[in-house]
């Protein structure tokens, strides 16, 4: 029993990652209507850039957190302008096909420059440690990252669905011609947007980096997961992809308890039945 | 990728019609050596692209072409899949007139290889992949294993860590043929060295996470947690394990296949105790030292593995076969690889047995504290040497059918 809890916490930490990288993927497609493949990519350079910082600059963890994710949703914002802005008015398979593509091409210059095994980055000194917690053993980060995520999570959901600069957004995707006649520049939100998107991946990164290995592999690892966690919750729900998040990392958590054999699969079982009884998602709208 | 790839190697074919010289045995005139490797995913830097830059100073080294017997060296990678590993296999022997594939990091594309390299009469110079059973029951005349095993790395860290006193062990395992063969020879020395093992748990290749199994291994209080697994996965479970306080808490951790890559992936913080057996350290002496100043700057300063090595000293031995035979057949060159002696800079002298195990000492390392490191690549701390006959498992145990 006492295994069992521990177990849950784990699985909860895992899906504070899967919350932040599908809620990056959701608020993209929601509004911008583009599949970005490239958020796995994006995720690992968020973890690099704080590698970057630290080895090169030595500037620290705390810095990372906001330094890593502003240069990542730059380039994201480069992206958009030149790149995924011709495709808008084209199905959604250019997009998907074009951030594939790019995904591809940054992924191995990455691993040309720094090969595959990874690079180190220690946990910052205020969060190292642990707390026995009678059933496991927490350590601090550990619970950092839950915490972050949750603040990182439900904040972005509110600022859409909540505030008045949401429902502008929420407006655009709607109608972007009448927003844009109400004098609100349409091009311009929609880039900021997906800077945004672009940003949550780079700051999860960034809180992979002392867990994980800063590996050019990493995105690419974690990416198919998270789309099938934003299927699961339903393209572009925004509380279905948060939920779905933490819900999916529990079920692989106890997957890796119950018959460990089977826990990088039972994500994509999961996917599969929920496509079947419900293929808008679990908290998704039939359009 | 993959077209480009196909480019250089129909470039390679044409070139090697174009050549035409005439060397009665050496089929088509030419040797050709395939590299096959992990070359975008957790063995690239152990093995990958560094396997290829061992191979080249091989055959440099060997001086063969300036004795007019043409050498020419392709490539690809198998992306850790045994069906993708077979078909580049089949295309290059039926085909691309591969003669010798090398490397192969990956148990369970290895041993597909090797049975098509039994087919086909070819030569399998196996260094990248682990399992045992390579030299045991799924052994070939075709098939030479150099460089390391899965009972021999069992046999060193195993061996030693339970007679010191870690005498109860939990596994966690990757979960295919490379891993389950590790685990399987671990815990055979374990219980020789009068150990037990409380449990396991195998988790699947290529895993991100390992706090789960790690919550698993401290609960079941045994004393040492047994790392079958490689590459990304050790890092990964090493790293995360130091997170949740294992070797803290009174238990500690054998890496029961580590590469120096991983270590300097960890960094010495991270790493620094690890005990783990290896085959190879390029600081041994002044060859390998001298070998590794040559290597690291062909491969982005990477300083070679074990896995390099054996490339390295395996094709050596290769064309020595192939030049004292003064032909490319493939089942007469290997026989031929047993009967000679083996002698390079990396491994010293030794023999390759009749199972196709190549049979050189081991070294039990320690990983140095960052305070006793000189700097980058300096990092192992050489404990014991385990003699070459007592380093790889007994001819008589491994159940290979041409024991006889």
């Amino acid at each position: 029993m006492q295994a069992l809890f521990g177990q849950l916490l784990i699985g909860l930490i895992n899906g504070a990652f899967y919350a932040m990288l599908s809620l990056g993927l959701a608020v993209i497609f929601g509004l911008l209507n583009i599949i970005n493949f490239t958020h796995g990519a994006q995720y690992m350079m968020g973890a690099f850039v704080a590698w970057f910082l630290l080895t090169k600059l030595s500037i620290g963890y705390w810095w990372a957190l906001l330094l890593a994710p502003i240069v990542v949703g730059a380039l994201g914002v480069v992206i958009e302008r030149t790149m995924l802005a011709r495709l808008y008015k084209l199905d959604h398979l250019y997009g998907l096909l074009l951030t594939f593509g790019l995904a591809l091409v940054i992924q191995g210059l990455f691993r040309n420059e720094f090969g595959s095994s990874g690079l180190p980055y220690q946990i910052p000194s205020e969060l190292t440690g642990g707390i026995n917690l009678g059933f496991m053993f927490l350590p601090v980060y550990r619970a950092w990252v839950i915490v972050a995520s949750l603040i990182v999570c439900l904040s972005t959901w509110y600022v859409i669905e909540r505030t008045k600069l949401g429902s502008y957004l929420r407006a655009a995707t709607e109608n972007p011609a009448l927003v844009q006649a109400f004098g609100i520049n349409v091009p311009r939100m929609v880039t900021l947007t997906f800077g945004f998107g672009v940003a949550l991946a780079a700051l999860a990164g960034v809180m992979a980096a002392p867990i994980y290995q800063v590996n050019p592999l990493m995105g690419a690892d974690i990416i198919i997961v998270v789309f099938a966690v934003v299927v699961i919750g339903g393209m572009g729900s925004i509380m279905g992809s948060i939920l779905t998040g933490f819900g999916l990392g529990v079920v692989e958590g106890l997957t890796k308890y119950f018959y460990p054999e089977a826990s990088n699969t039972v994500i994509f079982v999961v996917m599969v039945i929920v496509l079947m009884f419900r293929p808008a998602g679990l908290f998704g709208k039939e359009r | 990728m993959n077209a480009l790839k196909r480019n250089l190697l129909a470039l390679a074919i044409a070139g090697t019609f174009a050549a035409g010289a005439a060397h009665a045995q050496i089929s088509d005139n030419v040797i050709k050596i395939g590299v096959l490797s992990d070359m975008s995913s957790l063995y690239t830097d152990l093995a990958g692209a560094g396997s290829v830059v061992a191979a080249k100073m091989a055959v440099e080294d060997s001086g063969i072409e300036k004795r007019g017997i043409k050498v020419e060296i392709v490539s690809a990678d198998h992306q850790n899949k045994a069906d993708v590993g077979s078909a580049i296999a089949r295309q290059w022997y039926d085909t691309d007139k591969v003669d010798v594939i090398v490397d192969v990091p990956n148990s369970g594309v290895a041993l597909a290889v090797s049975q098509i390299t039994k087919d086909k009469g070819k030569v399998f110079l196996a260094v990248g992949p682990g399992s045992s059973d390579l030299t045991g029951k799924s052994c070939s005349p075709n098939t030479v294993h150099w460089a390391y095993d899965t009972w021999m790395l069992a046999n060193g860290t195993g061996t030693a860590i339970t007679k010191q006193g870690g005498d109860t062990w939990f596994f966690i395992t990757a979960d295919y043929a490379f891993g389950q063969a590790l685990e399987r020879d671990t815990t055979a020395a374990i219980q020789k060295a009068g150990g037990k093992v409380l449990g396991g748990v195998r988790a699947p290749i290529n895993n991100q996470d390992f706090s789960s199994f790690l919550l698993q291994a401290q609960a079941s209080k045994a004393k040492v947690i047994g790392l079958a697994n490689a590459g990304g996965d050790t890092t990964n479970s090493i790293k995360q394990a130091a997170e949740f306080g294992i070797v803290k808490g009174g238990q500690s951790l054998a890496g029961l296949l580590v590469f120096l890559t991983d270590i300097h992936a960890l960094g010495l913080n991270t790493a620094q105790g690890l005990i783990f057996t290896e085959t190879f350290y390029w600081d041994m002496n002044d060859q390998t030292r001298a070998f590794s100043n040559r290597f690291a700057p062909k491969d982005k300063g990477i300083h070679p593995t074990m896995v390099h090595a054996g490339v390295y000293a395996s094709v050596l031995h290769y064309l020595k076969a192939v030049e004292a035979l003064k032909s490319d057949d493939g089942t007469k060159v290997v026989a031929k690889m047993k009967e000679m002696p083996t002698d390079d800079p990396l491994f010293g002298k030794g023999t390759i047995r009749v199972d196709g195990r190549k049979i050189h000492p081991a070294y039990l390392v320690e990983v140095k504290k960052p305070a006793e490191s000189k700097g980058a690549w300096d990092y192992y701390k050489i404990r014991a040497t385990i003699p070459a006959d007592q380093a790889f498992r007994p001819l008589a145990d491994g159940g290979c059918p041409l024991v006889k």
